[in-house]
């Protein structure tokens, strides 16, 4: 239904305007633009920081969860990580606001925190708990021979959880990244309360942007049937459809390099 | 376990046959639309509804875009709009068989706000004009700091949104606005940001007896030059037509309106209509949009209960 309505876009709007121009302006007081470029690079820079910064948290806390907590943290700490996906997303976006918003301002001296980095942070928080659950639960399915052997070898635990656990549970610490990242890319409310929503490419993390799940969630609302804006956002739909069905299809060839026959 | 599931159904169907059916001589009326005018038309319809027990009015926002795509989608008997229908909406109405009618029942000023802080006093609309552009883009080319004006504004969803935009810049808006999700987020905005400016509905900030929300301020808006510069906390600077930002808030619906539906769009205009529509902050219909409601109300603003 994405594409059959997507497809019909086209009879007004041509391809090149669609994809490769960056004014995205339907109702506009002259005419109607339907560039989308600039949207497609919000939604990745808003993507790529959060997992700037979720992957490492995320990975690392899965490490320590899984090897070097002992068992009565890691009871406490998991229902408390879970709890923190159950938090819905518009009251992170609050919290973004709120919060985040008004202190990253002061921290960088901008005027105003609806920005990028605001986005992806909150973004961040809200796929932590994908990431470290799942890849918590692909580093304790490494098999202890493979530890005892490192051990045995004279390695001491850091380079044995650097050198072999973690490369062994590659494809499940993949696929943990995949999940958080398809969270972070179709994550709609908490971006569109607290990134600003300004249509022009951004040129920093420090700037206002409007991703394409944001931009869907507003115009819906108002088009009328079968009206080529309509068709648009139907487009827009399709787009990022396909780069969740993308970065799932390159997670999986990685995977299926890094899997052990064991 | 079997009682239970008994127990279960039998509340699944009194759920059931609760929602639908019922008596069918209570008139449910939809108005979808505008945020500028949903509180005030939430207190319409409330009071409306004490008084007469067979309307069932419910109330919703969007915008006024989403109003009308609504109506013309033909999913609500009243569309609430601040700005005009648009010639292409009215097309695309007529193509689906509607046949959209507007009355105006209030009349809104649109104050221009910035940061409580800010040093600049006045504004011409021109000035307005090109700070939303885009063309003026420090504050200290208009009278404040050496600052990048930072803009705030609506969705293209919002009435408010179109109507500064087709009447105020002439032309689209810059690319850096920031599109807030409502006045309320706007207002929000401009308290943090020290460089803000941004465009609300009076009703929103200004109180009934005239004093302003704390953390913004309004600015004084002049024609041109030289003209006197107002602020809109008075309401006869509004009423008198000195301020400048000032427009209709309708209704639409789909052909001359019958029956309850037109009771209650006459009890809009009417002394307790109005009434209300002052202490939501807004201000009574002025006479030139009389003919216009007459015409779609069937109605006479001499013979009935309405005043000025």
């Amino acid at each position: 239904m994405l594409l059959v309505n997507g497809i019909r876009t086209f009879a007004e709007v041509p391809v090149g305007e669609f994809f490769f121009t960056n004014e995205w302006n339907p109702s506009a007081y002259g005419k109607s633009t339907y560039g989308i470029l600039s949207l497609v690079a919000s939604t990745f820079l808003v993507t790529i920081g959060a997992m700037i910064i979720a992957i490492p948290l995320g990975v690392g806390t899965a490490a320590y969860l899984a090897e070097v907590a002992d068992s009565r943290l890691r009871r406490f700490l998991k229902p408390t990580i879970e709890l923190l996906a159950a938090i819905p997303s518009v009251a992170v976006g609050f919290i973004g606001i709120v919060l985040v918003g008004p202190f990253l301002a002061r921290v960088f001296g901008l005027d105003n925190g609806l920005t990028a980095l605001n986005g992806s942070i909150l973004l961040a928080i809200m796929s932590l708990p994908t990431i470290i659950t799942v890849a918590e639960d692909a580093i304790r399915s490494v098999p202890n021979s493979f530890k005892e052997g490192s051990y045995a070898l004279g390695s001491n635990k850091w380079t044995t959880l650097v050198r072999v656990v973690l490369p062994a549970a590659m494809s499940g610490i993949i696929a943990a990244i995949v999940l958080g990242m398809g969270r972070a890319i179709g994550e709609t409310m908490t971006v569109l309360m607290a990134t600003g929503n300004a249509t022009e490419m951004p040129d920093s993390f420090f700037d206002p942007v409007r991703t394409m799940t944001a931009t869907i969630a507003i115009e819906l609302g108002e088009v009328p049937f079968g009206t080529t804006h309509y068709f648009s956002l139907f487009a827009v739909g399709a787009v990022l459809f396909l780069i969740s069905l993308g970065v799932n299809l390159i997670a999986e060839n990685l995977a299926a390099r890094f899997r052990y026959k064991a | 376990m079997k009682p239970i599931l008994q127990i279960l159904f039998g509340c699944f169907l009194v759920l059931i046959s609760w929602s639908c059916g019922g008596p069918s001589d209570v008139t449910n009326i939809l108005i979808k639309g505008s945020d500028t005018e949903v509180n005030l038309a939430l207190s319409l319809a409330e009071t409306y509804m004490a008084k007469d027990e067979k309307v069932s009015i419910a109330v919703t926002g969007g915008g006024s875009g989403a109003g009308i795509a609504a109506l013309i989608n033909g999913k609500t008997e009243i569309a609430n709009s601040s700005r005009a229908m648009k010639d292409e909406e009215i097309a695309l109405a007529k193509e689906r068989g509607v046949n959209p009618l507007g009355v105006v029942f209030a009349v809104d000023a649109v104050a221009v706000a910035v940061n409580g802080n800010s040093k600049v006093e006045e504004l011409t609309i021109a000035q307005l004009g090109a700070i939303y552009r885009g063309d003026i883009t420090n504050w200290k080319d208009v009278g404040g700091a050496d600052m990048n004006i930072s803009l705030y504004g609506r969705q293209s969803s919002s009435g408010t949104f179109v109507y500064f935009r087709d009447n105020i810049l002439k032309a689209d808006y810059a690319p850096s606005l920031k599109q807030m999700n409502g006045t309320a987020q706007i207002v929000e905005g401009l308290k943090a940001d020290p460089a803000g400016i941004g465009y609300v509905g009076v009703g929103y900030v200004v109180q009934k007896d005239g004093s302003i929300t704390e953390g913004i301020k309004l600015v004084r808006v002049k024609t041109d030059e030289n003209a006197l510069a107002y602020l809109p906390d008075k309401q006869e600077n509004i009423t008198s037509g000195n301020y400048p930002i000032v427009r209709p808030l309708f209704q639409y619906v789909n052909g001359k309106p019958s029956g309850e539906l037109r009771n209650f769009m006459l009890y809009c205009l009417q002394d307790e209509g109005q009434k209300i529509v002052q202490e939501a902050g807004f201000y009574p219909v002025s006479q030139q949009y009389w003919a216009q409601n007459e015409q779609v109300l069937n109605f006479s603003y001499a013979s009935s209960k309405t005043s000025k």
